[in-house]
């Protein structure tokens, strides 16, 4: 293998970085709209929000991102590959940490949102000073898992034509007739983003156990 | 907490609190059955009666940390409503101290006591902060000021949770059990903290059984039962001459446990 099929392996990689980045940033914006509304007290809403999750947790996330890019398609919606994709990782993640993040919001005290509206806190102030900061530091160790799911994941994405890490790899693979060599490589640089993501996710673990014994 | 230390305000005739047949379900269970009650400012009330019988409750209506399905209550002035508007209003006013504490562990001391005013009365910090050192002072705890709650003991987080609610300059606080999660030992820096606040005016209605604070500082004893309030009296009565035999009972288990 030349330094040129390395370097699209790299390529490759980039793109599995930057799917991995815009389905944590998009997820992780619209899954803390969804843990909000799954804990909101108003049940239509969080009857919406659990159907939500259900539909995104119930089903893969190769059909997701099948329906984004071709469905839409079919109905005259063609979108580009990358907002496609964006859309599907999106809509996936924020399934996911939506219901991890509602269930951390839930595991804060009841006595910590007596406490704060006792205090004349409003909504948006026991959200953000009081919940949510102890919600995150909660749901550190589950969202840290979620994100090394998603890393991997995002060689789902080869099926609506993206040449990420995967792909590029089974690309270069029939280039050079050395399968064997290539997927070395390329599971190799999953593992190398992977594996240090979930030490650190079990030592934020231990560190929580600790902290609340 | 006001500067007129050398005449302290006594009891007037202003309400500061009312409730008028207020009524409380949980689902098809009756929490609160018809209580009336009014509060002058200034006043002290202690609230005391056996395990369910609507103590928590019925303060946790004052400020509406509880919704109920019939009657009014009043505090200061101001009807609560089921709008937000009231119940802020209302909150403004009324300072409560819980068993467990509630401060909030992710905070330090100081940020603790001045987040609300910050955000709700909206304080500069600098303000903020020297109206919270100097209830941290009044509650002998303001070297304490920069640790996080999980570095105090139980009483000292109990007199921070005190600082932290009359940083918002409340007209009346609510007690509830502030002493009951704690060691015996820091049971009495706690009581002082209440007996000197009860001294300098606050209006305040504490759910507790330390029946000394009750005799040293209270104007009124309310016994509950069964979501009713079947006793009311000055001190001196209520714990020599009780009329209901529920009363009677009750003290005389209350004295043998201590
Ligand atoms: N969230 C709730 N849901 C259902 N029932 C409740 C709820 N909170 C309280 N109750 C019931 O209402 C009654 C009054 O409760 P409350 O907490 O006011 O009693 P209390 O006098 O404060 O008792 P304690 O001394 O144990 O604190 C109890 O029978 C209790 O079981
Ligand atoms: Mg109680």
């Amino acid at each position: 293998m030349g330094l040129n099929e390395f370097l699209f392996l790299l390529a490759g990689l980039k793109w599995t970085l930057a799917l991995s980045a815009i389905g944590f940033v998009g997820g992780g914006v619209a899954g803390l709209v969804v843990a909000l509304a799954r804990t909101s007290g108003i049940a239509p809403l969080e009857r919406v929000a659990a159907s939500y999750i259900g539909l995104f947790q119930g089903t893969p996330l190769l059909m997701q991102l099948f329906v984004v890019y071709y469905g839409l398609a079919l109905v005259g919606l063609k979108l580009d590959a990358w907002v496609a994709v964006a859309i599907g990782f999106t809509l996936h993640a924020s399934a996911y940490l939506g219901e991890i993040w509602r269930g951390s919001i839930e595991a804060v005290p009841r006595g910590q949102t007596e406490a704060a509206k006792a205090l004349s806190l409003n909504y948006v102030s026991r959200m953000k000073d009081v919940i949510l900061p102890q919600a995150i530091r909660i749901s550190l160790p589950a969202t840290i898992g979620f994100l090394v799911q998603l890393i991997k994941g995002t060689s789902l994405a080869a099926i609506v034509g993206f040449t990420e890490l995967a792909r590029a790899g089974s690309i270069v693979s029939n280039q050079i007739f050395q399968p064997l060599l290539v997927f070395g490589i390329v599971g190799a640089l999953y593992f190398a983003m992977c594996w240090p993501l979930s030490l650190y996710g079990a030592w934020l673990e231990r560190r929580l156990a600790t902290a609340t014994r | 907490m006001t500067n007129h230390a050398t005449t302290p305000p006594a009891a007037t005739d202003t309400p500061m609190i009312v409730m008028e047949s207020v009524e409380k379900w949980y689902g098809g269970f009756k929490a609160l059955t018809g209580i009336n009650l009014s509060v002058r400012a200034g006043e002290k009330i202690v609230l005391c009666g056996p395990s369910g019988s609507g103590k928590s409750t019925l303060i946790r209506c004052i400020n509406h940390l509880e919704a109920y399905e019939k009657g009014a209550i009043r505090v200061d002035g101001i009807t609560l409503g089921d709008d937000s508007s009231t119940i802020d209003a209302v909150r403004r006013e009324v300072g409560m101290v819980f068993q467990n504490f509630n401060l909030f562990p992710h905070l330090t001391v100081l940020q603790n006591c001045t987040l609300a005013p910050m955000r709700t009365l909206r304080q500069g910090r600098k303000e903020a902060e020297a109206t919270a050192r100097r209830l941290l002072d009044r509650v002998k705890i303001l070297e304490q000021a920069d640790k996080y709650p999980a570095q105090l003991s139980g009483g000292q987080q109990q007199r921070v949770a005190i600082a932290r609610a009359l940083c918002m300059g409340p007209k009346v606080m609510l007690f509830d059990e502030p002493t009951s999660a704690l060691d015996p030992e820091m049971v009495k820096e706690v009581l002082d903290t209440m007996v000197a606040l009860a001294e300098e005016g606050m209006t305040m209605i504490c759910v507790t059984h330390e029946m000394g604070f009750a005799r040293q500082v209270a104007d009124r004893v309310i016994f509950m039962a069964s979501g009713e309030i079947v006793e009311e009296a000055p001190p001196e009565v209520f714990f020599s001459k009780p009329s209901h035999a529920r009363t009677k009972q009750f003290l005389g288990e209350i004295l043998r446990g201590h």
